[in-house]
């Protein structure tokens, strides 16, 4: 077989195509993520009930917000009717930490890949889609994450629609079941790469003890407390426990 | 104020769509200083272990089916079962635990 020495098929083999697989796959990690999502947009309907949100106008704010901590502080504004500023600096307030994940998955996305990925990925960017990304190894396949969103995304938005319709038909005992969802998923994600990185292991005990110190101790918002903590520890960490230069990814 | 929810949904969805895409779209080549490098390494595990705990024993009915599942969660994930059957299995276990209390 030739060389490949033109510059375009090297491009061409660097990124991503359109592959029916990687949605397929991305559409099965989605599950776990829709299953959550299904949870907490069933709570969030409640909340959006009391600021006299319709099913309709939910399904929108959530098909077009997608977050869970961000729509829950902005239903809470829209009752208290806040002026249109004051909801903006809520929304930045309570999805800063959202400015970190996408500088860190600035740095999972082939450069060489097309700049509309850049732009949809960015829509969708959630806590659990970030978790999601940074499990992947090497770069980011865009179309693995359109498959995750083709499950999740609508799960969250009809959870919202059919909290606020009726949101308190679900029993108790199953969304308190199905609330853990997001926080499992999490582990499934975190905790594995502490069995190869002593570091890591050392760094999420840390932490479990400060988040807990911090919500314990402090009435600082749990939004402000990911961000403050996050930058904190992660440059001490970074200052610590330097990594040994590895080849890039 | 029905009519306002309109403007509040695009004020909202404009806000948080700059803040996710922003950072995604300006930084488009691989960082080179160690410090922003390592710094962006940890920032994931660091972020998701601050998002995920005490916020999963606050989160179920009761704190010691929170904690159960938190514990069983880790096992499950340390034997790297994966997302899907590490997410039912900590469903499960809170609604288990729950039919006890």
């Amino acid at each position: 077989m030739a060389k490949i020495t033109s510059p375009l098929l090297l491009y061409e083999r660097n990124c991503y195509t359109m592959n029916i697989n990687s949605l397929k796959r991305g559409f099965k990690d989605g599950i776990p993520i829709g299953l959550g999502y299904f949870a907490v947009a069933f709570s969030l309907g409640i909340v959006a009930v009391s600021a006299g949100i319709s099913p309709f106008q939910g399904f929108i704010t959530s098909l077009l917000v997608n977050a869970s901590a961000g729509e829950n502080a902005a239903f809470i504004a829209i009752r208290e009717s806040v002026p249109y500023l004051q909801m903006a600096m809520i929304m930045i307030v309570s999805n800063m930490r959202y400015i970190l994940m996408s500088f860190a998955l600035s740095q999972k996305i082939n450069p060489k890949e097309n700049f509309i990925h850049r732009l949809i990925l960015g829509f969708f960017l959630t806590d659990e889609y970030f978790a999601l990304a940074i499990s992947q190894d090497g770069y980011l396949d865009p179309y693995y994450s359109y498959g995750a969103f083709l499950f999740a995304v609508p799960c969250w938005a009809t959870g919202t629609a059919l909290g606020i319709m009726m949101g308190n038909i679900l029993p108790s005992r199953i969304t308190s079941a199905l609330s853990v969802a997001l926080y499992a998923m999490f582990m499934a994600i975190f905790i594995p790469p502490a069995k190869k990185d002593r570091n890591i292991a050392i760094l999420i005990v840390i932490c479990f003890i400060s988040s807990y110190l911090v919500y314990k101790f402090t009435s600082i918002s749990s939004s402000l407390s990911v961000i403050i903590l996050t930058i904190l520890i992660s440059c001490l960490a970074a200052l610590l426990m330097p990594r040994k230069e590895e080849k890039h990814e | 104020m029905n009519n306002n929810i309109y403007i509040y949904i695009l004020v909202m969805s404009i806000t948080i769509y700059l803040i996710r895409v922003l950072p995604l779209t300006i930084v488009r080549i691989p960082i080179e200083n160690k410090f922003i490098r390592d710094f962006l390494y940890y920032v994931p595990y660091v972020t998701l272990s601050i998002m995920s705990f005490p916020a999963i024993i606050y989160a179920t009915n009761n704190i010691i089916s929170g904690l159960i599942a938190l514990i069983i969660g880790i096992i499950a994930s340390y034997k790297q079962l994966g997302l899907f059957k590490v997410t039912v299995i900590c469903c499960v276990t809170v609604f288990i635990v729950e039919l006890f209390i």
